[in-house]
């Protein structure tokens, strides 16, 4: 299965990756970064119930390595592995 | 496991200046990516703006030089006639290509400088507050137009890239936009190839890249790109213009 891997310390939360995302699988983290925002986080199994941006509803699955989060990150905060 | 995404070599590894869900840093990814599949690190040459990317040179990992505000493809047209090897990119926002920068930008597109333009059109100026750019769409409001752009007062929007595309010596003009990845990975083939263009010498080439500036919109990141889709796209549409 793929995975991404978030650098947590460059994110600046804009939130677009989770957006994106089309399993769910990126959400927010409780902790603030040094940048004194809270950075986002991945989980291997879908956090979010439903999808915040376009498309209808979450497929079942984790990570399908498709990039999406790394594509729209402004910050390149994002590795995407597969 | 393989890494099938991973930060650009021309890209640093820093943390930039701009606002969160701010497009300067996916153009900036897009451009320092192409740069890296097209192999000319070692002969580029970035031409910075004033404006918010006034340090992009901070940002890529190549050679760059500033430019006096709007000057930029004046500085392009000087470096690429003495150093014709090398390949000159300019990367000019809407206040600096299409304000105080349009003399410059018309007389070299007219002149056809073998270079490439990647504009950056966020309908607003960021550095010096939010103020009303030339792009800026009717009815959008700015901290210069409270009330929202009127017609009356302030004209319409200035659709800079379909003037150049009148001149004859312009070869390539597109407009893209950053609000989806499917988008951004458009955005990235035009740019390629206005690049690509220069290294073949075909001239003057010019990508028009609607952008996100979620705080002087102010909405939040994901509103801002539904905003280009929903509101920037029927003014600015785009798709080759040239
Ligand atoms: S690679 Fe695709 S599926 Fe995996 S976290 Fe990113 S957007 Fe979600
Ligand atoms: S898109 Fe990038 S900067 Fe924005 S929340 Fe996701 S990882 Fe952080």
């Amino acid at each position: 299965m793929a995975k991404i891997i978030i650098d947590r310390e460059k994110c600046k939360g804009c939130l677009l990756c989770v957006s994106f995302c089309p399993k769910g699988l990126i959400s927010v983290d409780k902790d603030l970064n040094r940048r004194g925002v809270k950075p986002v986080k991945f989980s291997p199994r879908p956090v979010l119930r439903s999808p915040q941006g376009e498309g209808g509803s979450f497929s079942k699955g984790g990570c399908l390595g498709c990039a999406m989060c790394a594509i729209i990150c402004p910050d390149c905060c994002i590795e995407v592995y597969k | 496991m393989e890494k099938v995404f991973s930060h650009p070599k021309s890209l640093r590894n820093v943390s930039t200046h701009y606002c969160a869900g701010c497009g300067h840093g996916i153009a900036h990814r897009l451009i320092a990516e192409i740069v890296d599949e097209l192999g000319i690190r070692e002969r580029v040459i970035g031409v910075a703006p004033v404006g918010c990317a006034v340090i992009a040179y901070d940002y890529w990992d190549f050679d760059c030089s500033e430019a006096a505000h709007g000057r930029a493809l004046a500085v392009a047209t000087g470096i690429k006639r003495v150093r014709p090897q090398n390949i000159v990119f300019t990367y000019q926002g809407d206040g600096d290509l299409a304000a105080i920068g349009t003399n410059e930008t018309i007389h070299a597109a007219n002149r056809g400088e073998n270079v490439t333009v990647i504009f950056i059109n966020n309908a607003v100026y960021g550095m010096t507050g939010g103020q009303m750019a030339p792009t800026t769409l009717l009815g959008q409001k700015t901290t210069t137009t409270p009330l929202g752009r009127e017609i009356k007062l302030h004209g319409y929007p200035l659709k800079i890239s379909e003037m150049l595309a009148l001149l004859p010596a312009v070869k390539y003009i597109e407009r893209v936009s950053l609000h989806s990845p499917p988008e951004i990975i458009k955005a990235k083939e035009a740019i390629k190839l206005a690049f690509q263009n220069q290294i073949d010498n075909i001239g003057f080439s010019l990508v028009e890249i609607l952008s996100p500036c979620p705080t002087y919109w102010d909405m939040p990141p994901k509103k801002a790109l539904d905003w280009i889709k929903e509101v920037m796209m029927k003014e600015f549409p785009i798709g080759r213009i040239k």
